[in-house]
C-alpha cells in the first residue's frame, strides 16, 4: 500500500519536492529517490551510523528518520560537502591520515566530523573529544586511528587557528 | 626500522616502499563509489528471504498462495521452483579436506530439513524490496522443530541428537596435527601445565552486507552477476557448475566492496539463488542483505574448546604440547576444514615444540556454516600457547618474557622446517624472521623493564594496571597462484588486470605501486581492474593475506615482461643495442641521448599492426605480458604485541592505556597501508577479546542480531596503536613481501588477556574463556579475593 504524502525540502543546497511514502525512511528517499548513493545504509538500527547525514544541521541517522519527516527541513549529504570540485579539507586530512579503506563508513564519518567542526565554533578538541564524537561511527577496517588524526590535524591543539 | 633490504627488484624505486596516496580515495571520500547496492539498473526486481526460525526442524509445509497473490509480487520460489535451472541439488562447495568423513554441502534454499536459524527457504522476487518484504510476512511455514545441538562438545557425546538427518552422526571431520616422541616428552620429571579453553570468535562484520544483482541477457545467452565477494573466480566456478553453463556464458563482477574480512570469501546460498531465480525469470534480479540476515545468514567463526597438557623441562623449555580441540562447525561445510586446522598448527607460534599431538573433532550443530574471518583461527591457536607460557612461566618463577626468549627459534635456524604437513603437501617452514629481536624491540619500546616500579606505583595509589606480552606468526601468501595482465594500446593506457580483488586493502594502489617502478611511471596514471572474471582468465582473489605476496609479484613479472618486450622494439625502431636502450618516465631512450626515444604509446602503436607491414623486429604483436606468480611455500609473517591494561576491580571494565606492535611482514610496498591493516587487525582482535560474542540460546536461538547487542570496538574504547617494523624479507618471492592483512588480530587477544592477569596477579586470576566480559572479570576477582 503505497501511502503518499507530498514534502518540499532542500538537498545539498537545491530545493526538492516530493510525493513520498509514508513509510519510506529518509536514506532509502536520498539513495532511491534522488539517486544520492554515497549515503550508506549499514545496519537499518541506527546503531553503525554509515547513513549519517545532517538535518538542518545536526547529524541524524537517515535510517532512522522518515522521509515525510523532512518535509520544510534543509538536508545535507555527502554529495554536497564538495561536490566535484577540491576535496573538503575534512575528506583530504583523511586521505592524508588514511582514515578510510574500504569506505562504506567514511560518508557518515565525514558527515560526523562536519557537525563536530561546526559545534566547536573554532575551540581546539582534545583526542578524547574527538574520539567521543567518532564513537558513533563503526569502523572495521582502520581501528579509528586514521580518522582521529585527521581529525586531530583539523581540530586538535597544533591546529592553525 | 631497519633499512629497507636489496632484492631483485630494480635498485632505483621510486615506489615501492613508499606511502603512495592511494588511488582508491578520492571516489571513496566523495561518495561517489559505486557499492552493491548503488548500481544503478532500474529494471532489476529485487528480493528478499523467508528464513528459518528455528535452529533444527522439518519443513512440513509451506503455504505460498498470499504472497503469490500480492499486487507487485513476480515470484515466490521454493526449491522446487529453483531446481529445473540446477544441476544438482547442493552447490558443490566442498574443499578437498583429508580429515572430512562426509562433505555437507548446503542446498541454495532449503530442501526438506532447516538446519539453522536463517538458512534461506523462500525466495520471494516483486518490484521492489518493501513489497517483497510485505510478501515474506505473508508466508506460512509449517516446521516440525526438531532437537538443536548447539555446543561442539555434549553434540559429540553419544546419544545426542544429529544436527542433520542426512548424516551418520555430528563428527563432520577428523584429523590430527602429530610430530615427535609426544609420549616421551610427557614421561619423568617434568612441569606440566593442564587447562582447558573455550574461545569464541565471531562474524568478520563487513559494514557493507553481502548482496548479488544478476541479469541474464537471452540475446547473447550470458548471465552477468556483480557480487560483493572476495572470490569471483571461485563464485564463477560455482555458478558455471550449478547451472549448467559454460565458461564464455558467465560473467562474475565485483563492484567497490564494504570489507570482506572473510565474510564475503566464502560462496553462500543467495549466491546461487539469485542468479538462477534471474534465469528462471528472465529479469534483473538484486538482492541486498540486511543486518539482520548478515548475523544469521553470513559465515562466521565459533566456539572452540582446547583442552591442553603441556610438558616443560624446569628451565622452562617446552618438550611437548598434546590435546583435544572441539570445534562447533555450524551446519555445513563451505569451506574445508582450514580453520581449527590453523588454529591446531599456529599454536606453535615462534617457539620450538619438539613433540606435538593435537586431535581434532569438528561437530556439526544448528548453527549458521562456520568459516575464516580475519585471523582464521590462528589468534585462539595462539591464544592457547601464549596462556600455557604465562602458566609455566608463573609455575616454574621465570619471567614471563625470559620463558619466552628461552623457547625462541633464531634466526641461525632459518629456514626452519615443523614436520607437519600442511594442505598443499608441503611441510611446515618458517622461511625468515628475527623472532627474538621482535620481542625485544617491543618490550623496550613499552617500558618492560621500568613496568614493575610503576606497576607498584599505580597499586599504592588503588590502580590495577598489567603489562601482557605475546608473540606470534602467520602463514601468509596461500598459493597456488595469482595471475596479472599488463597491456598498453593504442590510446597508451596502462591496465593492470588481476585475478586479486579488493575489499578497502588498497589493493589497486599496491598493483599500481609495482607496476610504477617498473614502468617508471606514477601510480596515478596506472587504471586498475581487479574483481572481474572477463578481465582475467583465472584468479583466486583475497584470502589468507595473500594479495601483496601474489599479485604483487606477479605485477612485478608481468611488468618486468612488459618492459623487456618495449625495450626490444625501441632498440629495433630506434636502431640501437637493446642492452643501451632504457626506461625512463615511461619514455624507452638510448642511455646517454635524452630526447632520442619513443614513448611506451609510440611502442604500443607500432606494437599493434599495420596491415601488410611487419611488426618491428618480427616481435609478437600487442604491447602485453601476463604472469601468473606460483607460490613455493607460504611466507611467515611474525610479530610481538604489548597491551598495558587498566582493570576496574568493582565493574570488570578494561581499559587499555597502550598498546605496542612490532611487525615484520618482510619488505613493505606501502608502509601506510601495511600499518592500516595492522591497526585493522589489533581492532579486530581487541573485539574478539573483550566486546564481540555471537550468542545462542540453548535451543539455537541466536540473540545477538544487532550491533547493539554484539558490539563492535568504537573509536572511544580502543587505544591508540604504536606500530614499529622490522624487515626480513622472505626469499620466497623476488619482491621479498609477506602478508599483513590479519597479522594484527593474531596476537591481541593473547596479549590483553597476559596484561589483565599481570594486573590481577594478587588474585592469581586465571583467564580461559573469550570474549572476556566485564560480569566474567567481576567473577574472577571475586573468586580470586575469596581465596
Amino acid at each position: 500500500m503505497f501511502d503518499a504524502h507530498d514534502i518540499t525540502l532542500t538537498v545539498n543546497g537545491k530545493p526538492v519536492r516530493a510525493s513520498v511514502d509514508a513509510r519510506m525512511n529518509l536514506a532509502d528517499f536520498l539513495r532511491k529517490d534522488l539517486k544520492l548513493t554515497g549515503t550508506h545504509v549499514g545496519c537499518e538500527h541506527g546503531v553503525c551510523g554509515a547513513c549519517t547525514v545532517l538535518v538542518d544541521g545536526a547529524s541524524v541517522r537517515s535510517c532512522l528518520m522518515l522521509a515525510v519527516q523532512a518535509d520544510g527541513r534543509s538536508i545535507e549529504t555527502i554529495e554536497g560537502v564538495a561536490g566535484a570540485g577540491e576535496l573538503h579539507p575534512i575528506q583530504a586530512a583523511l586521505a592524508r591520515h588514511h582514515g578510510l579503506q574500504c569506505g562504506y563508513c567514511t560518508p557518515g564519518v565525514i558527515m560526523t566530523l562536519r557537525e563536530l567542526d561546526h559545534d566547536r565554533a573554532g575551540g581546539t578538541l582534545s583526542e578524547d573529544d574527538i574520539r567521543a564524537a567518532l564513537s558513533g561511527n563503526l569502523c572495521r577496517c582502520t581501528g579509528y586511528q586514521g580518522m582521529v588524526d585527521a581529525a586531530l590535524e583539523l581540530f586538535g591543539p597544533a591546529a592553525a587557528p | 626500522m631497519t633499512e629497507l633490504p636489496k632484492t631483485q627488484a630494480d635498485p632505483h624505486l621510486r615506489w615501492i616502499g613508499r606511502n603512495a596516496p592511494r588511488v582508491e580515495d578520492d571516489v571513496l571520500l566523495r561518495g561517489g563509489a559505486t557499492f552493491l547496492d548503488d548500481i544503478a539498473m532500474p529494471e532489476a526486481l529485487e528480493a528478499t528471504f523467508v528464513r528459518a526460525p528455528v535452529a533444527h526442524g522439518l519443513i512440513r509445509g509451506m503455504r505460498l498462495e498470499a504472497a503469490r497473490a500480492l499486487p507487485g509480487v513476480n515470484a515466490v520460489l521454493a526449491f522446487a521452483d529453483l531446481r529445473a535451472v540446477l544441476t544438482t541439488d547442493r552447490i558443490p562447495l566442498a574443499l578437498p579436506a583429508g580429515g572430512l568423513r562426509f562433505d555437507v554441502d548446503p542446498p541454495c534454499l532449503a530442501i526438506g530439513e532447516v538446519c539453522y536459524v536463517g538458512e534461506p527457504v523462500v525466495l520471494i522476487v516483486a518490484n521492489s524490496r518493501r513489497i517483497a518484504e510485505d510478501a515474506a510476512a505473508l508466508v506460512e511455514l509449517d516446521i516440525e522443530p526438531l532437537p538443536a545441538v548447539v555446543d561442539p562438545v555434549a553434540g559429540l557425546e553419544p546419544g545426542s541428537p544429529k544436527a542433520r538427518l542426512d548424516t551418520p552422526d555430528n563428527l563432520v571431520a577428523r584429523t590430527k596435527v602429530d610430530y615427535g616422541d609426544i609420549a616421551a616428552a610427557f614421561e619423568g620429571p617434568a612441569h606440566l601445565v593442564r587447562e582447558t579453553f573455550r574461545l569464541n570468535k565471531g562474524g568478520g562484520h563487513p559494514m557493507e552486507p553481502r548482496g548479488v544483482l544478476a541479469r541474464y541477457d537471452a540475446l547473447e545467452d550470458r548471465l552477468t552477476i556483480w557480487d560483493s565477494t572476495q572470490m569471483p573466480h571461485r563464485a564463477k566456478a560455482m555458478l558455471v557448475a550449478s547451472l549448467g553453463l559454460s565458461e564464455h556464458q558467465v560473467r562474475v563482477v565485483t563492484p567497490d566492496v564494504g570489507g570482506g574480512f572473510g565474510t564475503k570469501a566464502v560462496f553462500h546460498p543467495e549466491e546461487l539463488a539469485i542468479p538462477a531465480a534471474a534465469m528462471l525469470l528472465q529479469r534483473p534480479i538484486k538482492w541486498v542483505e540486511d543486518r539482520f540476515e548478515s548475523f544469521t545468514a553470513s559465515i562466521g567463526e565459533r566456539d572452540q574448546v582446547w583442552t591442553v597438557e603441556a610438558a616443560f623441562e624446569t628451565d622452562g623449555r617446552l618438550r611437548g604440547i598434546r590435546g583435544h580441540l572441539r570445534y562447533d562447525h555450524g551446519a555445513a561445510t563451505p569451506y574445508g576444514i582450514a580453520l581449527p586446522f590453523n588454529a591446531a598448527t599456529n599454536l606453535i607460534g615462534p617457539y620450538v615444540l619438539p613433540a606435538y599431538r593435537m586431535d581434532i573433532d569438528l561437530c556439526l550443530t544448528n548453527k549458521t556454516p562456520a568459516a575464516p574471518t580475519r585471523g582464521a583461527g590462528r589468534p585462539q591457536g595462539t591464544f592457547v600457547m601464549e596462556r600455557l607460557l604465562d602458566r609455566a612461566a608463573a609455575g616454574l618463577n621465570i619471567a614471563r618474557d625470559e620463558i619466552r626468549r628461552r623457547n625462541m627459534i633464531v634466526p641461525a635456524q632459518m629456514p626452519y622446517t615443523i614436520p607437519v604437513k600442511q594442505r598443499d603437501g608441503s611441510m611446515m617452514v618458517y622461511d625468515s624472521g628475527d623472532y627474538p629481536q621482535c620481542q625485544s624491540k617491543a618490550l623496550d619500546v613499552a617500558g618492560w623493564q621500568d613496568f614493575p616500579e610503576r606497576q607498584a606505583k599505580a597499586r599504592a595509589e588503588g590502580h590495577y594496571i598489567g603489562l601482557g606480552l605475546a608473540n606470534y606468526v602467520e602463514a601468509t601468501g596461500r598459493g597456488p597462484f595469482e595471475s596479472v595482465g599488463i597491456s598498453i594500446g593504442p590510446s597508451g593506457k596502462v591496465v593492470v588486470s588481476s585475478g586479486a580483488t579488493a575489499q578497502g586493502q588498497g589493493v589497486k594502489t599496491m598493483l599500481a605501486q609495482v607496476v610504477a617502478d617498473v614502468l617508471g611511471l606514477e601510480p596515478a596514471s596506472i587504471h586498475v581492474v581487479v574483481g572481474d572474471t572477463s578481465a582475467t582468465a583465472s584468479g583466486l582473489g583475497a584470502y589468507a593475506s595473500r594479495q601483496a605476496v601474489t599479485a604483487g609479484n606477479a605485477a612485478f613479472a608481468a611488468a618486468t615482461m612488459l618492459v623487456d618486450k618495449a625495450r626490444k622494439a625501441a632498440a629495433e625502431l630506434l636502431e640501437a643495442a637493446e642492452a643501451d636502450v632504457e626506461i625512463h618516465n615511461g619514455m624507452l631512450q638510448v642511455k646517454g641521448v635524452p630526447g632520442h626515444g619513443r614513448s611506451l604509446q609510440q611502442i604500443a602503436r607500432a606494437l599493434a599492426g599495420t596491415p601488410g607491414f611487419a611488426l618491428p623486429g618480427n616481435l609478437p604483436p600487442g604491447l602485453s605480458a601476463a604472469s601468473d606468480f606460483m607460490t613455493s611455500g607460504l611466507s611467515y609473517t611474525n610479530g610481538c604485541h604489548l597491551a598495558e591494561v587498566e582493570v576496574d576491580p568493582e565493574t570488570g571494565g578494561v581499559k587499555l592505556n597502550r598498546y605496542v606492535v612490532v611487525h615484520d611482514c618482510g619488505r613493505m610496498i606501502n608502509p601506510m597501508m601495511v600499518e592500516g591493516q595492522i591497526l585493522g587487525g589489533v581492532v579486530h582482535g581487541i573485539g574478539m577479546t573483550l566486546f564481540e560474542w555471537m550468542r545462542y540460546d540453548a535451543e539455537g536461538q541466536p540473540l545477538t542480531v544487532t550491533f547493539a547487542d554484539y558490539l563492535l570496538p568504537t573509536s572511544d574504547v580502543v587505544p591508540r596503536v604504536e606500530i614499529y617494523h622490522l624487515e626480513s624479507p622472505t626469499p620466497l618471492n623476488p619482491l621479498g613481501v609477506k602478508g599483513a592483512a590479519e597479522s594484527g588480530t593474531i596476537g591481541a587477544p593473547s596479549a590483553i588477556v597476559s596484561g589483565i592477569e599481570d594486573a590481577l596477579r594478587h588474585l592469581n586470576v586465571r583467564i580461559d574463556t573469550l570474549p572476556l566480559t566485564p560480569p566474567q572479570l567481576r567473577r574472577l576477582v571475586r573468586a580470586g579475593a575469596r581465596t
